[in-house]
């Protein structure tokens, strides 16, 4: 486990300190390779029989506080891991040729914090990873060094920052009333931690201001509406590779905290406050997918459409914290659902922003709608597989977004039937909104000056290749990842 | 002993150097490192040394020599983990801001001389247990600081050098003030922390305490820069030449909130009481003025200058707290400022205006200064994200610690604090960004300057590496300091103050 964090930090510093600004690329390969390979053999080695927190280390770190090195994996990590290890490399990859070494540094040292976020089960362990991940973020963002990439940097990290403030104070209450950082110590405490906060704190409203306090961090990370404005300036101004590792990867760091942070420490807040939380996850889902239907920018497009398919993830986890007994298929469905849209949805999305990217190469930076029509005659590879990526994000049954999407609704329904209800009109409007791309900028007559507009070189179709691959792999037998986190 | 070596050599140092012949005067810088080379190895190996077993004395390497018996004076010094932290804290920033100086060429002699007076006296002070020789320690930093800033200073230096040295002053006049009505108040007829904080030998009426705590702690919080007396530490700062700066910023600041938690809330735990609240309310505001005025500055010295004073803020709101968490937090922040503050200092006067010869954000973005120096945007770059307390780096760890304390005994503050947290970052970053990395297109010209120095680099990386190992191994520090806390002395504060 701690191996895992250190091969790409070692990866970054090689790169950084290295002479060469060739070879950049081939050691940033290297050490993501050794990533994909270590977590491969990590999820084969999981013991799906005894389930539960596995390859665990634990060392004291600073004792006076109680916070201690400690790492470890569940299904629900691994399959995490898993996505990083794919989506990093395909990431630096889809960046070509011409990305600089401080880049290459940059994205290892991004993957190094990620890598710690979802490995971590103590509180200040997980927050020092996921600050850290903040940096290279915040530089990878700002790559152009325009005004307007400035400031979209900025204000990321200081929504994202004042986001871990809040999660910080929230956890530094409960540490106080429960006496640990340990995620693991405190999940079993689960229902008392409550009580507990209310004691320390001679309040019996503590427990809920604390539950704030790492709501709001982790809303603004995934982000939930209304605390998403930072979002799509941040999606539209990086470059296209950065996007694809901000959505794909930095998003589930929220997600995964409200799993690993959030459910387990507050189950009773959770089901108390379900209907508001509910609402707020059906803002996000509808109020995303109509302001993606209002956009003209493919990358806002997909930025606000990346909101709304993690709306499902919290839809899912809140309708099964609003019935905390009975309904267990339901409840299963609902919570494999959460899991594998996680996964597909960074994919999914990941995949799209990189066809953004070789749009951009070959547009020149142009990316509205409006500016394109008809490329299918020009590029049909392109338009072929950008269109079953988008068929993916749309849900279409055989490719892997179909299976998350289904099960969360399924679940939901059952559990809290009206919040299915509402949330299907986000469907509706995001299959309104992709088909109208694919309308828009790959039928209808060729404009004259995309005449030329080049296909996919060999090397760019390699690039996306394992992606689509799995599209349709993990559409047609999702059991292999479900099967990760579901005990025998 | 080994503790009275470290001022022993800085004050050997300087009287070596003022022997020095007028053809010998570069030999001076050379003489001042190995001075302050001496005094961090000797504090070095006290604190390896120092035993912090449960059972251990809480302080050690105690001296103890009768020095004017009929007032009740002795040169009596000794240290705890606190004293202990700090101590090293002053070498290594004095090593660093010998490093900084070394392009020194103004009568280097006299320089060197009175930086060394400065080192020998801070470290004095942080080992004094009898009040009389921490008041002479204290003295001795205060007049040497107004020559340095008058002679070698840059922009307004007579003028930030007096208002430095009227702000020192008067606080100094009130802490004698406080001293020695506090010794004829005791009844004790004597100096000595031990006796006077002993409430079996010496005792201060409650009456005494609510005017006496005041009147010592605002005098030893003025060099704390606590608000609104803090207005004397960015002009100071900014009219300082760096290695001053460094000084100031690093360590002597923190004699100012040294001083007050070892002897004003040590002997006055009922006044301490009374006046507890209040003094959190302009910590806070120290907090949350000092970065909203960093955020509004256009001269770089000056941003990082009001921001000593938000991250002071955070000391004597830790100090405010009294509680183990609160009162570590904040010996560690002292720490950990002193670092971080010296390295921004550092970068900004020695790095970028001895090159540049500006300080203003805007004229120096548009040098290209990423390209030209990339040593010095590094640098800067490490500190500001130290400054801005993220994880890894000493900042977190005790502001962290702070926050905590402050959930457990002053929750209402908290959010304040936070929002000076969030400011901090939003002006440290648009330093930074402003400065180093401007948005829009590169220069046209690219400046040329001399290259960052061998002495300039390896300064920066003491500095660097200290915080970072601060922040990655804070118990080595932690626990010592923890341990200090809870000692007969220091453990009235947080059972009386608080009852």
């Amino acid at each position: 486990m701690t191996l895992l964090t250190l091969i790409p930090f070692v990866g970054a510093l090689l790169v950084a300190l290295l002479p060469w600004h060739r070879a950049a690329r081939a050691v940033g390969l290297a050490s993501m390779a050794g990533v994909l390979g270590l977590t491969i053999s990590l999820a084969l080695g999981y013991d799906r029989v005894a389930g539960g927190i596995q390859f665990r280390e634990q060392h004291a770190w600073i004792p006076s506080l109680g916070v201690d090195y400690f790492v470890g994996a569940d299904g629900m990590s691994l399959m995490l891991l898993l996505l990083v290890a794919i989506i990093t490399p395909f990431a630096m990859l889809t960046a070509g040729p011409g990305i600089s070494k401080l880049q290459v540094a940059l994205i290892l040292l991004l993957e190094t914090a990620i890598i710690g976020t979802f490995t971590a089960l103590n509180f200040i362990h997980w927050f020092v990873f996921y600050e850290l991940s903040l940096v290279p973020a915040f530089l990878l963002i700002r790559w152009s060094g325009t005004k307007a990439s400035t400031a979209a940097a900025l204000r990321f990290f200081i929504y994202t920052l004042l986001g871990g403030l809040a999660m910080l104070v929230g956890f530094l209450g409960i540490q106080i009333a429960a006496g640990t950082f340990d995620l693991i110590r405190l999940g079993e405490m689960g229902a008392s931690l409550d009580g507990k906060l209310a004691a320390a704190f001679g309040s019996p409203s503590a427990g809920l201001l604390v539950f704030c306090c790492i709501f709001l961090g982790l809303a603004v990370k995934v982000p939930v509406v209304p605390f998403h404005t930072w979002l799509p300036d941040a999606y539209s101004e990086a470059p296209s590779s950065v996007t694809m590792l901000l959505t794909g990867l930095m998003s589930k760091m929220g997600v995964y905290g409200f799993l690993r942070l959030l459910v387990p420490l507050f189950p009773q807040r959770m089901q108390e406050l379900a209907t508001p939380l509910l609402w707020l996850a059906l803002a996000t889902i509808v109020f995303s997918a109509f302001t993606a239907l209002a956009q003209t920018d493919l990358k806002r497009i997909f930025a606000y459409s990346s909101v709304n398919h993690l709306g499902y993830c919290l839809l899912g986890i809140f309708a099964v914290a609003a019935v905390p007994a009975g309904a267990p298929v339901a409840r299963a469905a609902a919570t494999n659902g959460v899991l594998l849209q996680v996964f597909n949805h960074g994919l999914t999305a990941a995949t799209l922003f990189a066809f953004v990217g070789f749009l951009e190469r070959r547009s020149g930076g142009l990316r509205g709608i409006a500016d394109f029509g008809g490329l299918r005659a020009a590029a049909p590879v392109f338009a072929g597989l950008m269109g079953i990526a988008m068929f993916s994000s749309l849900g279409l049954p055989g490719l892997n977004g179909f299976v998350g999407e289904f099960l969360i609704f399924s679940g939901t329904f059952k559990l809290v039937w009206w919040s299915a209800a509402l949330a299907a009109i986000g469907l509706f409007v995001t299959a309104v909104f992709l088909l109208n791309i694919i309308q828009k900028v790959f039928t209808g007559p060729l404009p004259e000056r995309w005449s030329k507009f080049p296909d996919l070189t060999s090397a760019e179709i390699l690039t996306v290749a394992p992606a689509i691959a799995l599209m349709f792999v993990l559409g047609i037998c999702p059991q292999v990842l479900i099967a990760l986190f579901n005990t025998k | 002993m080994i503790l009275n070596a470290t001022f022993l050599s800085a004050f050997a140092g300087a009287a070596l150097i003022l022997l020095l012949p007028e053809r010998r005067a570069p030999l001076a810088k050379w003489i001042a490192l190995l001075a302050a080379l001496i005094g961090l190895g000797f504090a070095k190996t006290a604190f390896l040394i120092y035993d912090n077993s449960p059972a251990a004395p809480h302080f050690q390497f105690l001296t103890r020599i009768p020095w004017i018996p009929r007032l009740g004076i002795s040169f009596s010094t000794g240290a705890d983990g606190i004293s202990l932290v700090m101590l090293l804290l002053a070498g290594i920033i004095a090593v660093a801001g010998v490093l900084f100086s070394w392009n020194v060429t103004h009568r280097p002699r006299a320089f060197f001389a009175f930086y060394l007076v400065i080192i020998g006296g801070v470290y004095g002070v942080f080992q004094s247990l009898d009040l009389f020789l921490l008041f002479v320690f204290y003295e001795i930093v205060i007049i040497p600081k107004y020559f340095l800033i008058a002679a070698w200073g840059s922009t307004n230096r007579e003028y930030g050098a007096m208002k430095l040295t009227l702000y020192s002053a008067v606080g100094s006049a009130l802490v004698l003030l406080a001293l020695i009505a506090t010794c004829a108040a005791s009844g004790a007829h004597s100096f000595d922390l031990f006796t006077l904080a002993d409430p079996s030998k010496s005792h201060f009426a409650p009456a005494f305490q609510s005017w006496a705590f005041p009147v010592m702690f605002i005098g030893f919080a003025v060099l704390a820069g606590l608000w609104p007396l803090h207005t004397w530490a960015p002009t100071g700062h900014v009219a300082a030449p760096t290695a001053v700066s460094m000084l100031l910023a690093g360590v002597v600041m923190k004699l100012g909130s040294y001083s007050a938690l070892r002897v004003a809330m040590t002997l006055f735990p009922q006044g301490l009481e009374q006046w507890r609240t209040v003094l959190a309310v302009l910590a806070t505001a120290g907090i949350v003025f000092g970065a909203l005025v960093a955020l509004a500055q256009k001269d770089l010295k000056f941003t990082v200058g009001y921001s000593s004073v938000a991250h002071m803020g955070f000391v004597l709101l830790g100090l405010m707290t009294l509680n183990l968490a609160g009162l570590g937090g904040s010996v560690l922040q002292m720490f950990s400022h002193g670092i971080i503050g010296g390295l921004l200092f550092a970068v900004v006067g020695r790095m970028l205006y001895d090159r540049t010869h500006t300080r203003d954000i805007a004229e120096l973005g548009t040098m290209g200064l990423a390209k030209a120096l990339p040593f010095a945007a590094l640098t800067f770059t490490v500190a500001s994200v130290a400054s801005m307390g993220l994880p890894g780096f000493s900042g977190f760890i005790a502001e962290f610690t702070i926050l905590k304390g402050s959930w457990i005994s002053l929750p209402f503050f908290l959010v304040p604090a936070g929002l000076g947290i969030v400011i901090t970052v939003a002006f440290t970053l648009r330093a930074l960004q402003r400065t180093f990395y401007p948005s829009g297109e590169s220069p046209a010209h690219a400046h040329v300057f001399d290259p960052i120095s061998f002495p300039e680099k390896l300064g920066a990386l003491l500095l660097m590496a200290a915080t970072l190992a601060v922040g990655l191994f804070p118990s080595t520090l932690m626990d010592p300091i923890l341990r200090s806390l809870q000692s007969p002395l220091m453990h009235r504060l947080l059972t009386e103050a608080t009852k």
